[in-house]
């Protein structure tokens, strides 16, 4: 199977409407119409920001749309996962049902499917496993199998679980699952049966420690990485990474999913907007 | 609504600024539909640097009140790769029929920068020889390091970089000036001295922020960076208002624009054409909205 190639955003942001909201701990998933957009591709993300009061926040911020993976996309409306973390994030988690936001994208380089008979393994972690939820849908839907692993720091975030299916767990603090990090489940599975895609989201600790776990047992892993960028579409060069031959690449372009040995390691998110 | 700049006809008066867009990354976001119905009249590079840039460790942004701060660090792909790959991709786009105004073919103004005299004239004579680049706008936002000296910040460095340089093309030379300096008519009238077409302002405003957490310490890679956004408008009106009435040449004036309203006022200021920024960032299609705006 194959999975759809990248979409290409209209030219200009849209004002876009929130028809549901969902909590889930303390995270919230919106549903977004977009129906004149391209359907994204699994990995792609949009530039989200609220359509009013955007500005005027916690050091007069935010004041740069926020790059958010797509969590999963049906019948032209898109779903994202939402954490108070920062001024932006914390104006978006306001927004009701029937408010409107501004949306640019689908942006960025989206996951590819496992090359062979490979099973695909979707480790992912915090409201990093957004991406994996739409990959997980387009992988079932071509057949592929697929486990799922997610790790939560604890309790209040572990009901995240819930957008994927049939996830196993771990969580920081033992309150759900395996109490540890979800990259001592992924060894177990691994250890199992080496014969493996690993398409991977999260932390920037957690996304190191499973790139080096793959480099060492030589399974092929996609990365889905985060950054602070302001623009999502190659123009303003801030939302760089190193990478193995010495240069940078930009997360928005030439990510946000990348080949994992195309890193040194993953450096801590580059990003300070949040 | 076509505009006559350096004798280039534009089909409005709305470009972007240098480092703002980049098309060749845009065309493979949004398709190759963009290069008709391109959002600016002009479209200004990347700055290019004789020999290749990585650019600054990150990270390289920090949202401000209302801007931003960016220490990018000029990374680009070195001027024989900028002519060889580039320069091909982005020539011939056409303005968007939806700023307003009969769509027209949009010139490529090459930023460049270099660290001496000599250098900037191996770029400019570069330039000169390829039939793409309508016009080359100079980056001299850095110090000169044959005399040490800020070239851009000091208006009589100003004059003798650009005598130096002018000879090399009679294709139009716009000057970028920094906000970085203590009198910028001064350096407005410096480059005019020396020969330039135009000058273009105002650039970002040094700045720097401090890490979130732990000890105190710069947050970005490159130590400070430049500051952009609605932020800096204030300064940019005053600056282009000063620059203007201080000149002969035309003005290309931006900061902080978000809208026909902000792009009318720098007009209003003497500004012979508008360059949209940081904006672009947040709506990549910005400038046609602006245009229609105006038109």
């Amino acid at each position: 199977m194959s999975l759809p190639a990248a979409a290409q955003a209209p030219r200009g942001r849209r004002l876009a409407t929130i028809t549901a909201v969902r909590e889930l701990g303390v995270y919230r998933v919106i549903t977004v119409d977009d129906k004149d957009a391209p359907a994204p591709a699994p990995g792609q993300f949009a530039m989200l920001a609220a359509a009013e009061r955007w500005g005027g926040g916690e050091d007069e911020r935010p004041f740069l749309a926020r790059a958010f993976s797509v969590a999963r996309h049906e019948r032209g409306a898109s779903q994202f996962l939402l954490e108070d973390v920062g001024p932006g994030t914390a104006r978006l988690c306001e927004l009701d049902v029937g408010e409107r936001l501004w949306l640019a994208g689908p942006f960025g380089r989206p996951f590819t499917a496992p090359e062979g008979r490979r099973r695909a393994i979707l480790a992912g972690g915090g409201v990093g496993i957004a991406p994996l939820a739409i990959l997980q849908d387009a992988l079932e839907a071509g057949g592929v199998e697929t486990v799922v692993l997610l790790g939560f720091r604890d309790g209040a975030r572990v009901p995240g679980a819930e957008l994927l299916r049939g996830a196993q767990l771990a969580s920081d603090d033992g309150s759900a699952g395996h109490h540890g990090f979800v990259t001592e489940l992924l060894e177990r599975e691994l250890a199992r049966d080496g014969e493996a895609a690993v398409y991977a989201c999260g932390p920037a600790g957690m996304l190191e420690a499973i790139r080096a776990l793959c480099e060492r047992t030589a399974v092929p892993a996609q990365l889905a990485l985060e950054s602070g960028m302001a623009c999502g579409f190659g123009a303003c060069y801030g939302c760089v990474v190193p990478t193995r031959d010495g240069g940078y690449l930009r997360v928005c372009v030439e990510g946000p999913v990348i080949d994992a040995a195309l890193l040194e390691r993953v450096e801590e998110h580059a990003g300070a907007h949040a | 609504m076509s505009v006559e700049f350096c004798g280039l006809r534009l089909a409005h008066p709305i470009i972007n600024g240098s480092g703002t867009f980049d098309a060749i990354a845009a065309l493979q976001a949004f398709g190759e539909g963009l290069g008709e119905a391109f959002p600016f009249s002009a479209y200004v590079s990347k700055t290019i640097t004789l020999r290749p840039r990585a650019g600054n460790p990150p990270p390289r942004l920090w949202e401000t009140s209302a801007g931003m701060i960016n220490s990018i660090g000029l990374p680009n792909k070195g001027l024989e790769r900028y002519i060889a790959e580039d320069l091909p991709l982005i020539a011939g786009f056409r303005t968007d029929p939806a700023a307003g105004a009969e769509p027209l073919e949009v010139p490529v103004l090459t930023n460049v920068m270099g660290s001496t005299a000599d250098e900037l004239a191996e770029l400019v004579e570069a330039c000169d020889a390829q039939e793409r680049v309508a016009a080359i706008e100079l980056n001299v936002s850095c110090p000169n390091v044959a005399t040490g000296l800020d070239i851009g910040a000091d208006p009589a460095e100003l004059e003798r970089v650009l005598a130096a340089v002018r000879p090399r093309t009679p294709k139009p030379l716009i000057v970028k000036l920094t906000p970085n300096a203590a009198d910028v008519p001064a350096c407005a009238l410096g480059a005019e001295a020396g020969g330039a077409d135009a000058v273009s302002l105002v650039n970002t405003l040094r700045a720097a922020a401090l890490a979130p957490e732990g000890p105190p310490r710069l947050w970005l890679g490159g130590g400070t960076g430049g500051l952009s956004g609605p932020a800096i408008r204030p300064v940019a009106l005053a600056q282009v208002t000063a620059v203007a009435a201080s000149v002969e040449i035309p003005v290309v004036g931006m900061g902080g624009v978000q809208s026909a309203v902000h792009a009318r006022q720098l007009l209003d200021a003497g500004a012979s054409l508008v360059a949209v920024g940081t904006e672009n960032f947040r709506d990549p299609a910005v400038g046609t909205r602006i245009a229609a705006g105006l038109s």
